[in-house]
C-alpha cells in the first residue's frame, strides 16, 4: 500500500496549519464567505443543506484498516456517527462544524489521508478498479499509475485553477470495472503489437448535463510516456477551456465541440515539446512505486473448490452470497470478497462508525489489513483465503453486511439527493430505498441477473444515472418531485448512455415501474442474456410499452 | 422530529396562513437556524419568529443581513411557510428538509 513520503508529510502538515489560519480569520472576521470559500473547497469543506460537508479522499479506493478505523473515529467525534462513500471512492461527512474542520484534517493527516482537490478546479481523486493488482483478468496494477499521476497532480500550480474540475480513471483490466469511458481523461491498459504494456487514453467523457463517452485520442501510450501526454492534455484544456459559461467549462465540451482530430493535433504539437524532457518517468521511478504495491505475504495454497462446492451445497445463503459477492483472485487459495452497502431499505454507500469498526477489524483478520472502495459504493476485502470464506460470511451476516447482490439490482447506485445536497432537485435514496425493499427476494434477484440501476437527484449526474442499465434521474416540476428513467446505459468497457424511456413519474410509481420493465426483460430474454444485451437487441419500444402502456405505442 | 409521515414526492400546499420565516445557515457549526424573536437564532424551527407582513420582512431581513456581516450567519433568506396547529412548518421540499433533516434518517435531526 502507498506510503506518505516526506514531501507529502511536510505539504500535509503545512496545508492543515494554513487551514487553521484561514479558518480562524473566517471566524473572526477577517475573511468573508466570498473569500472563504474558494479556500475551505480547496480543503473538500462544502456548505450543503444541513451544515458542512467534508469530504474525504481515498486514493485509487485503496485504504489500511487503520485509516477505516479513524473515518470510524471521525463519525463518532466530530459527525453523526456515519458517512457516506460516494461514486469516487472517497467518504463524505455531513454535519462537520467549521470551528472543529482544521482538528480533523490533522486527524486525518496522522494516517495519511487528505481531502486536499477533493473539491474545486483541480485534478480530483484519481479513480480506479477496486480489485487492483488482486483480479485475475488484470494485465497489472492500475495504482502504480495512479499513484504516479497523483504525486504529480498533487498541489502542481499549473492545474491548480483548471477551467474546471478534473476527473482521471485509470483500469488494468480489459473488464473496465472503473468507468473510465465517462473520465475527463481515462486510462485503459493494454498490450501493443509488441506485447508491451501501455495505455489507450480516452478524453472528453463525463456525465452531468451534457454527457458524452469518452474518445480514443490514442491507442497507445508508453508508461514513460504517461505524464507527459496527461500533461499536454491538461495544458491544451488550460489554454483551450470556456472559463466564461461554467456549463460549457468540462474539457468534454471543448473536445467534442473541436473534434477529437483536432483536439488531437493540438495535444500532439504540445506533447512533442515536453515528451522527452523532466516529465519521461524513469523505470526506476515506477519500479520505485511498484514497491508500495508489493502484494502481501500469501501463504502457498491451493484452490480449494471441492470444500467450496461442499459449503455451498450444504448452505442456501452461503451458496447466494459466494455467487453474486465472491470473486476470483489471481493468487490460488484466495478470493476477492465484496462488502454489499446495499441492504435493503438502507441508504446506498452510507455506513455506521460501529461498522466501519468491524470492517476494520475484519479487514486485519482476514484480509492483511486492506480494504477497497468500489465506485458503486461498495466496500472489498481483496486478499480472503478461500478456507476462510464461510467464517468470514457468518461474521458479515452477524453484522448486516452480507446481502448478496453484488451486480444485482438492489446493488444500487445512488447519490446523496435532496436529503443532503444544495445541488439536488429531488430526493434519491427513497426511491433507492423503494426499489431495494420492493426486490428483496435473494432469488428473484439471482433470476434476473447483472442489472445496475443508477439515481441521481439532479442533472449534475454524481449517481452516474446515464450509464446505469436503468438510469433514474430526479427533476422538480414546479415544486414537486418526478423521476425520468433511461435504459441501456453502460459503464463498462462497453459504454453507452441510457435513452430515455418516456415522461418523468412520481416517487411512488418508480418501483411499479421497474417491475414492469423486469417483466418484460425476463419475457423476452433469450437463454442467459443480460438485460443490457436484452435492451441492445430489442430497443426501447417493448419497454415504454410496458411502463406507459398503449397510448405510448400509438404516440 | 419530522412532523410529516411521509411527503409523498409533492409540495405542500399553500393556504391562507402562508407566512414567512428566514432561514439561514450558522457559520461556526454549519448548522440550520432560523431568526426568532429579539433577535437570536435558534435550530428549531418551532422556535423561529413567523414574519407578520412584508415590511416586518424587509426589517428583518436586513438584521439578519447584519449577522451574516458580523459572521453569526451565511447566507440569511426568506423562506415561506404555512403554520399548522400553531407551527410553521416550510412550503418547500427543500427547506422542509433543512429544517427537520433528512427524510431518511429522521433520528439526524437538530429540531429534535
Amino acid at each position: 500500500m502507498y506510503r506518505y513520503d516526506e514531501f507529502d508529510h511536510r505539504l500535509v502538515t503545512e496545508r492543515v496549519a494554513q487551514f487553521r489560519r484561514q479558518v480562524a480569520r473566517r471566524l473572526n472576521g477577517e475573511l468573508n464567505e466570498e473569500q472563504f470559500r474558494p479556500l475551505r473547497l480547496m480543503n473538500g469543506l462544502y456548505l450543503q443543506l444541513h451544515a458542512y460537508m467534508l469530504r474525504v479522499n481515498v486514493p485509487y479506493g485503496t485504504l489500511s484498516s487503520k485509516q477505516m478505523r479513524k473515518f470510524a473515529h471521525i463519525a463518532r467525534v466530530y459527525d453523526r456517527n456515519f458517512g457516506h462513500f460516494t461514486t469516487r471512492q472517497n467518504i463524505q461527512y455531513n454535519w462537520i462544524k467549521l470551528e472543529q474542520a482544521p482538528d480533523i484534517l490533522a486527524e486525518l493527516g496522522d494516517v495519511e489521508v487528505t481531502t486536499i482537490q477533493s473539491s474545486g478546479n483541480c485534478v480530483r481523486n484519481i479513480t480506479s478498479d477496486q480489485y487492483a493488482g488482486r483480479a485475475k483478468d488484470e494485465i497489472a496494477d492500475p495504482r502504480i499509475y495512479c499513484e504516479l499521476l497523483r504525486q504529480y497532480s498533487f498541489l502542481h500550480p499549473e492545474f491548480s485553477y483548471l477551467p474546471r474540475k478534473f476527473k482521471i480513471a485509470v483500469t488494468g483490466s480489459p473488464n473496465d470495472r472503473a468507468a473510465v469511458a465517462v473520465h475527463d481523461i481515462g486510462l485503459r491498459m493494454h498490450r501493443n503489437a509488441e506485447g508491451r504494456i501501455g495505455f489507450e487514453v480516452l478524453v472528453g467523457g463525463g456525465l452531468g448535463r451534457t454527457p458524452y463517452i469518452g474518445q480514443t485520442i490514442s491507442d497507445w501510450v508508453a508508461p514513460e510516456d504517461i505524464l507527459s501526454y496527461v500533461e499536454a492534455i491538461l495544458r491544451v484544456y488550460n489554454m483551450q477551456g470556456r472559463r466564461d459559461n461554467i456549463h460549457k467549462a468540462r474539457i468534454k465540451i471543448i473536445v467534442n465541440q473541436m473534434g477529437i482530430d483536432k483536439y488531437r493535433a493540438l495535444v500532439d504539437a504540445e506533447w512533442q515539446l515536453t515528451k522527452n524532457g523532466a516529465l519521461k518517468v524513469p523505470n526506476e521511478e515506477i519500479e520505485r512505486i511498484h514497491a508500495y504495491f508489493a502484494p502481501p505475504a500469501y501463504e502457498r495454497l491451493e484452490d480449494r473448490p471441492e470444500e467450496l462446492a461442499g459449503l455451498r451445497a450444504s448452505n442456501r445463503e452461503f451458496d447466494r452470497w459466494f455467487k453474486a459477492n465472491v470473486v476470483e483472485h489471481k493468487v490460488p487459495g484466495y478470493a476477492i470478497v465484496n462488502i454489499s452497502l446495499k441492504a435493503p431499505g438502507r441508504a446506498p454507500g452510507d455506513i455506521t462508525a460501529d461498522k466501519m469498526d468491524a470492517v476494520a477489524d475484519l479487514a486485519d483478520r482476514y484480509s492483511f489489513g486492506e480494504l477497497r472502495v468500489s465506485h458503486r459504493q461498495n466496500l472489498v476485502l481483496v486478499d480472503v483465503q478461500q478456507s476462510e470464506l464461510f467464517e468470514l460470511w457468518s461474521k458479515l451476516t452477524a453484522l448486516e453486511l452480507a446481502t448478496p447482490n453484488l451486480g444485482l439490482l438492489s446493488d444500487i447506485i445512488c447519490c446523496p439527493g435532496l436529503d443532503y445536497c444544495a445541488l439536488a432537485n429531488a430526493r434519491s435514496i427513497p426511491v433507492a430505498q423503494d426499489i431495494s425493499r420492493a426486490f428483496e427476494d435473494a432469488d428473484e434477484l439471482a433470476e434476473i441477473g447483472n442489472l445496475t440501476i443508477n439515481i441521481s437527484g439532479c442533472m449534475n449526474a454524481c449517481g452516474h444515472h446515464h450509464v446505469g442499465h436503468i438510469g433514474i434521474l430526479g427533476v422538480d416540476k414546479r415544486g414537486e418531485e418526478f423521476f425520468q428513467l433511461t435504459l441501456g446505459g453502460s459503464s463498462d468497457q462497453h459504454a453507452s448512455l441510457g435513452d430515455r424511456l418516456g415522461p418523468g413519474l412520481p416517487q411512488a410509481e418508480v418501483p411499479a415501474a421497474i417491475r414492469r420493465i423486469v417483466a418484460t426483460y425476463l419475457r423476452v430474454r433469450e437463454g442467459d442474456e443480460r438485460f443490457l444485451d436484452t435492451y441492445r437487441r430489442v430497443g426501447i419500444e417493448p419497454f415504454k410499452g410496458a411502463v406507459y402502456g398503449a397510448e405510448s405505442q400509438a404516440a | 422530529m419530522w412532523p410529516f409521515t411521509s411527503l409523498g414526492g409533492t409540495r405542500l400546499l399553500p393556504n391562507s396562513a402562508m407566512q414567512q420565516m428566514i432561514i439561514a445557515n450558522r457559520l461556526s457549526d454549519g448548522l440550520v437556524v432560523f431568526l426568532a424573536r429579539g433577535d437570536e437564532w435558534v435550530t428549531s424551527i418551532d422556535a423561529g419568529l413567523v414574519i407578520a407582513g412584508p415590511v416586518e420582512a424587509d426589517r428583518l431581513l436586513a438584521a439578519a443581513k447584519a449577522d451574516e456581516q458580523r459572521c453569526i450567519v451565511i447566507d440569511p433568506n426568506l423562506i415561506e411557510v404555512v403554520v399548522e396547529k400553531g407551527l410553521p412548518r416550510p412550503l418547500a421540499i427543500r427547506e422542509a428538509i433543512r429544517a427537520f433533516g433528512p427524510t431518511v434518517r429522521t433520528d439526524m435531526t437538530d429540531a429534535a
